[in-house]
């Protein structure tokens, strides 16, 4: 667990992120904050289509724009504002400061080149000092793949990615943004694409990996078992804002936003009991998104209010926040 | 009672390429490879494995998308498979199924009326369908308006709704979910589930629930069979299944759920941690396929694949661990409980 003064290495402040569509804007990210301090694992949990990728990708800058737009808002790494940096300078962040591990390995490897030549140029570009030869990035390479537990790594340099399985592909994903040796690692859904056993293989691989190093994580994912096994502190995410942030044993202890309620309920339990409900409606069109708090159409507990104003984040427990008028005092 | 469908030594392989010299060498893949157990009516049968076990490839060989290599399915006691070829369609009616993927199971071109008619034409010509439309969309609860829009105006979980409301048409008597809720959110999954147990109450439907996701499976299975590399490896009821997992796959299976609480935690196996990958089913290991993996691993493993065995009440498990009481095993092999 980190300490709550630790100072944040990542800060996101009001990010607005809109997309231009025939027919008008789509207003996706509506006023992210989020905050992740150094060596801390921080989750972030949210249905597909709630904007979790969109923030991550606003953060590394690798949006496309256009269609994307970042209308508003700071990303303050080390307290600089990644947003507003200089090609060179985004370049000493992306990969030595953050590197993202992304949720389809197949497509995140390139079919035509080798395993050993993907690794070695994300090596030789994110060394620090100085220049490498090539034996002293073979010897890298082969250092990282043995450090996620891939078998027979002088093999792996010279193969290509479709001669691995999923789960090796995934584990040459995670060497390759650890390779760079960042300060914030994003995983984006790491073990979604493959299959129980191998997810949890690869979840405890990167648990102890960044552990090992201090290295931060923000870990992106709708599995909220993931969240309760890996991560300190969660971020629930609704319709592109932030409805709730607590921590991870607070949250699961206690959950308040009603999403999260909802969400917590709709997950089947090993223990039996049946599966409830689950949340009645649909995620909101970004096009015209509802008024006030985004979530009021599906909320059992909507108010007046609700309708009217975006509720601003109350306190309600130790470093827990809730973004509900249910909540103010 | 007969059950409503029994699968005996049931075997489908692939041939994807050739080898050898003259290329006449077939390369196969044995998708299912000697699978038998039987559904009883007003079941929900769960069928659990990972991706390549081979559990789609029992429910479209069921449907009648491919036909067995060998063994046979018999539903309510007639062989789905007769030599004639073609299957009768009384039989294709009473058999269906809900695929995993709403968005390409229903056809962009056509709208939720037409999508609902076409099982009807087929199985009732000449008849006037728009009324049985309507009724079908409100045995799945959806407004009757919602026979004029068509799949892209309809989120994940509407579709899939539909599809199962396709499914209903023919009146059919058993269903296959293919993993109905794999591509929908975890909110939207409880709506889907808990219609479904509706309509097998209401009409006396018996399923064959196809899944990876074993804490579903704990909520919605009565029996649950688990497939490893075409194999069943063990079967049971689901209550007794959760409490006393048997065979080590089994237990890595369960030990790797990620949970949301200490409740659920204390149930997880503890002892087995996954490790190794998932072999390539064109490349079966030896003997049991499981003892690449297996933390219990014997000598007699990687050269004899056990046998099926009744452990008591209707557990079955096949491992060495759990050896036949009839038969004479080799010295020196110890039962680790």
């Amino acid at each position: 667990m980190v300490r709550m003064d630790t100072p944040p290495l990542l800060e996101v402040r009001d990010l607005q992120v809109h997309f231009k569509v025939f027919g008008g804007h789509l207003k996706v990210l509506d006023g992210v904050n989020m905050i992740v301090r150094a060596g801390e694992k921080v989750g972030l949990v949210g249905e597909s289509g709630c904007g979790k990728t969109t923030t991550m990708k606003a953060i590394l800058r690798i949006l496309p724009q256009p269609p994307a737009k970042i209308v508003g808002g700071q990303v303050l790494f080390r307290g600089q504002d990644v947003l507003r940096m200089r090609p060179d300078e985004l370049r000493q962040i992306r990969g030595r400061g953050i590197s993202m591990i992304f949720q389809d390995p197949t497509a995140a490897l390139n079919p035509v080149f080798t395993i050993g030549q993907q690794l070695g140029d994300v090596i030789r570009y994110s060394h620090r000092n100085g220049r490498l030869d090539a034996r002293q990035i073979q010897l890298k390479a082969l250092q990282s793949l043995k450090e996620v537990a891939l078998a027979d790594p002088e093999r792996l340099l010279h193969s290509y990615p479709i001669q691995l399985s999923g789960g090796m592909r995934q584990r040459v994903c995670i060497a390759m943004a650890l390779a760079t040796q960042p300060e914030l690692l994003i995983a984006d859904e790491p073990g979604t694409s493959l299959d129980v056993t191998i997810q949890d293989q690869i979840l405890r691989l990167l648990h102890n990996l960044v552990v090992e190093r201090n290295t931060s994580i923000i870990l992106i994912t709708h599995t909220l078992g993931v969240v309760r096994e890996v991560t300190d502190r969660v971020y629930v995410m609704y319709a592109g804002s932030i409805v709730e942030s607590a921590p991870t044993k607070t949250l699961f202890a206690n959950p308040m936003f009603p999403y999260t309620r909802g969400l917590m309920q709709s997950v089947p339990r090993l223990s039996g009991g049946g599966v409830a409900e689950g949340i009645p409606g649909r995620i909101p069109n970004y096009l015209h998104p509802p008024s006030g708090c985004r979530f009021h159409p599906r909320c059992p507990h909507v108010m007046e209010i609700c309708r009217r104003e975006k509720p601003p984040m109350f306190t309600v427990g130790e470093e827990h926040y809730v973004a509900c008028y249910l909540y103010a005092c | 009672m007969p059950p409503i469908l029994e699968y005996k030594e049931l075997k489908k392989y692939f041939t994807i390429g050739y080898r050898g010299l003259l290329k006449r060498e077939p390369i196969t893949v044995k998708a299912v490879d000697g699978v038998s157990f039987a559904i009883h009516k007003g079941e929900i049968f769960g069928l659990v494995g990972e991706s390549g076990s081979g559990k789609s490839t029992v429910a479209y060989t069921t449907i009648g998308m491919y036909r067995p290599t060998s063994g046979v399915i018999e539903f309510q006691g007639e062989s789905l498979f007769t030599r004639e070829g073609k299957r009768p369609r009384h039989i294709k009616k009473e058999i269906q199924i809900v695929f995993q993927d709403p968005g390409s199971s229903l056809n962009p071109r056509r709208s939720v009326k037409e999508i609902l008619e076409l099982p009807l034409s087929i199985h009732q010509p000449a008849k006037k369908h728009i009324g049985r439309v309507a009724e079908l969309l409100e045995m799945v609860e959806l407004p009757v308006d919602y026979m004029y829009k068509y799949p892209q105006a309809l989120s994940g979980g509407e579709k899939q709704i539909v599809a199962i409301a396709r499914a209903l048409a023919t009146e059919p008597s058993f269903i296959i979910l293919d993993e109905p809720t794999s591509a929908l959110d975890v909110s939207i999954q409880g709506k889907i589930i808990n219609l479904l147990l509706r309509l097998r109450q209401e009409f006396h439907l018996s399923y064959l629930f196809i899944t990876h996701d074993l804490s579903l499976m704990r909520n919605v299975a009565s029996r649950v069979a688990i497939m490893y590399l075409g194999k069943i490896c063990e079967v049971a009821e689901a209550s007794e299944f959760f409490r006393n997992p048997k065979h080590p796959y089994t237990q890595m299976l369960l030990s790797s759920i990620p949970v949301v609480s200490e409740e659920e935690e204390a149930l997880k196996p503890k002892r087995v941690q996954s490790r190794g990958e998932i072999p390539s089913p064109v490349n079966i290991p030896s003997g049991c396929s499981f003892h690449l993996r297996c933390p219990y691993k014997m000598d007699i493993c990687p050269r004899v694949d056990p046998q099926m065995v009744d452990t008591g009440s209707g557990h079955l498990v096949r491992c060495h661990l759990y050896p036949a009481q009839t038969e004479n095993h080799p010295a020196g092999e110890q039962v680790i409980t």
